[in-house]
């Protein structure tokens, strides 16, 4: 999982650098984009990565729908089994990974909150690797806080967002935390 | 978790988080691909020393479907037959640096005991108990709760009964040889733990000494029993475990304790039939129940994988609680 931790964690330097209305604002931009991408809805799957990227896929798939007057499937992809870090940690317990239509021939654009070191989406693209093929595969997510260890970019971001590395950046969605809001914490600065 | 030697050691939360997990080990069961990569690298050794089917190639799917290297060692062609003891075997293989030993063994407490010598020794291998004498059988236990709970989730006969508590106020009966039953101990423990009743429903002669302590009903009359509860799960009748004298003939038994097509017509409807396997047809139970819409004995065979994953990555897929890489 990206950086997030709880509400709970925060501490009062924490820097506000998205409020609900500009997360609003780029999930509104995104599914735009996405749209633009694919010319149109056809053969589009969303797939949010657990836990953050669910709800932000679900908020995606309805602004898209709106658009484009037609539902757009959504579904999860859990990535746990897939890490490889795995072993570096007590036995994780897996999310749910729920794929309402076959990836095979789709367009799959997989949605997270933060894209970091660029693992878990290396993790996700296993994980879809042993659900079928897809056609294409997209990626979309909420923040690029940059200091990627792989080779993986991403087609859709909300916000770049350079940090330093011994920053975190924490996520919350009115569906996993009672509200919408990005902040930093830590770090020097 | 460490071992899984008795269905004892795992309290209602635990048990909970291993039928969770087999849930979503189970929708692996539809993918195309049947492989997570999440023990990879990890070695598991199926050590049995007493024949089996359906346990030992689950156990085999389920390590390999989590990228684990599977191999199996049967007592039959292995120096075994040529006298080395359990001791010996055991720590022969887990000095080979195997992550898992899933033991059977026609001995009560022989996994116990690995796993008291590996302490000892301090290896760092896993035990998982996969029958021992007429002891327990932890993941059959498993897997027969993982079945009954989604029979009775599907089911839900009554209305508003709460999905996070399945089991509650359910009662299951386990008809026939419980003396030698390993599969009927290990339930008794599981499904009490859930917050099911159990009914067990025996001759005298096949109820094992101080049952009466157990915290379940004990009954003699099944076709009485048969019409009171959710489910009915028959016992083997181990002809290989007995040396005559408990019960006349077979014929007899069946009269009295076989799920015959007669008595099918006794039981509720939804009521859950469940059999460990393997069946003795026509004794203990009749084609026509194994077969019927009820039988659920062929979702346990199913399930069996389900649950060896999930216990499987539960032992081995993280780091140990102080964080050290097993």
């Amino acid at each position: 999982m990206p950086d997030v931790i709880g509400p709970e964690h925060t501490t009062s330097l924490a820097r506000q650098v998205l409020d609900a209305d500009q997360i609003s604002r780029a999930c509104a931009r995104m599914a735009h984009e996405v749209l633009e991408a694919n010319r149109g809805a056809a053969g589009l799957v969303l797939l949010g990565i657990p836990t953050r990227g669910v709800p932000l896929a679900e908020r995606l798939g309805r602004a898209m729908a709106e658009v484009e007057s037609t539902p757009i499937p959504v579904g999860a992809l859990d990535v746990t089994m897939y890490r490889d870090d795995l072993r570096r940690h007590p036995t994780r317990a897996p999310g749910r990974t729920e794929v309402p239509v076959s990836v095979d021939g789709a367009v799959v654009v997989l949605v997270d909150d933060v894209l970091f070191s660029g693992r878990t989406v290396r993790a996700a693209l296993d994980a879809l690797g042993d659900l079928g093929r897809p056609r294409a595969v997209r990626l979309a997510v909420l923040v690029d806080r940059g200091h990627r260890e792989v080779p993986i970019r991403a087609d859709h971001v909300g916000k770049n967002l350079p940090t330093r590395s011994d920053e975190r950046v924490s996520v919350r969605l009115s569906e996993v935390d009672g509200t919408d809001e990005v902040t930093i914490t830590g770090g020097a600065a | 978790m460490r071992h899984l030697l008795s269905a004892a050691d795992l309290d209602a939360a635990e048990t909970t988080g291993i039928l969770d997990l087999a849930e979503e080990m189970a929708l692996v069961q539809g993918r195309p691909v049947k492989k997570l990569p999440a023990l990879r690298g990890r070695t598991v050794v199926n050590l049995f020393f007493e024949d089996s089917t359906r346990t030992r190639s689950s156990f085999e799917l389920a390590g390999k479907w989590l990228s684990a290297d599977t191999i199996n060692i049967s007592a039959k062609g292995s120096s075994v037959s040529k006298g080395e003891s359990l001791r010996d075997t055991v720590l022969t293989v887990a000095s080979m640096g195997v992550d898992a030993l899933v033991i059977r063994h026609m001995a009560s407490g022989a996994p116990l005991q690995a796993a008291r010598w590996f302490a000892e020794l301090g290896l760092g291998v896993h035990v998982v108990n996969a029958g021992d004498g007429t002891h327990e059988h932890p993941t059959q236990a498993l897997l027969d709760a993982f079945t009954l709970r989604r029979h009775f989730r599907a089911s839900q006969p009554d209305a508003g009964r709460d999905d996070h508590q399945p089991f509650a106020g359910r009662r299951i009966a386990v008809v026939g040889d419980i003396t030698h039953s390993r599969v009927a101990r290990s339930n008794v423990e599981l499904l009490t733990t859930l917050g099911a009743g159990v009914v067990l429903v025996a001759p005298p002669t096949l109820l094992p000494a101080g049952v009466d302590t157990w915290p379940v009903e004990v009954r003699d009359d099944l076709d009485r029993v048969l019409g009171e509860v959710d489910a009915v799960m028959m016992l083997r009748v181990q002809r290989e475990r007995m040396s005559g004298g408990y019960f006349p003939t077979p014929r007899e038994y069946t009269v009295g304790y076989g799920l015959t097509r007669a008595r099918l017509g006794l039981l509720r409807p939804g009521t859950a039939i469940c059999h460990p396997g393997p069946m003795n047809r026509g004794l203990e139970i009749s084609a026509d129940a194994a077969d019927s819409a009820g039988s659920l004995i062929l979702d346990q065979v199913a399930a069996g994988v389900s649950v060896r994953m999930s216990v499987l990555y539960l032992l081995l897929g993280g780091a140990d609680e102080s964080g050290a890489v097993r």
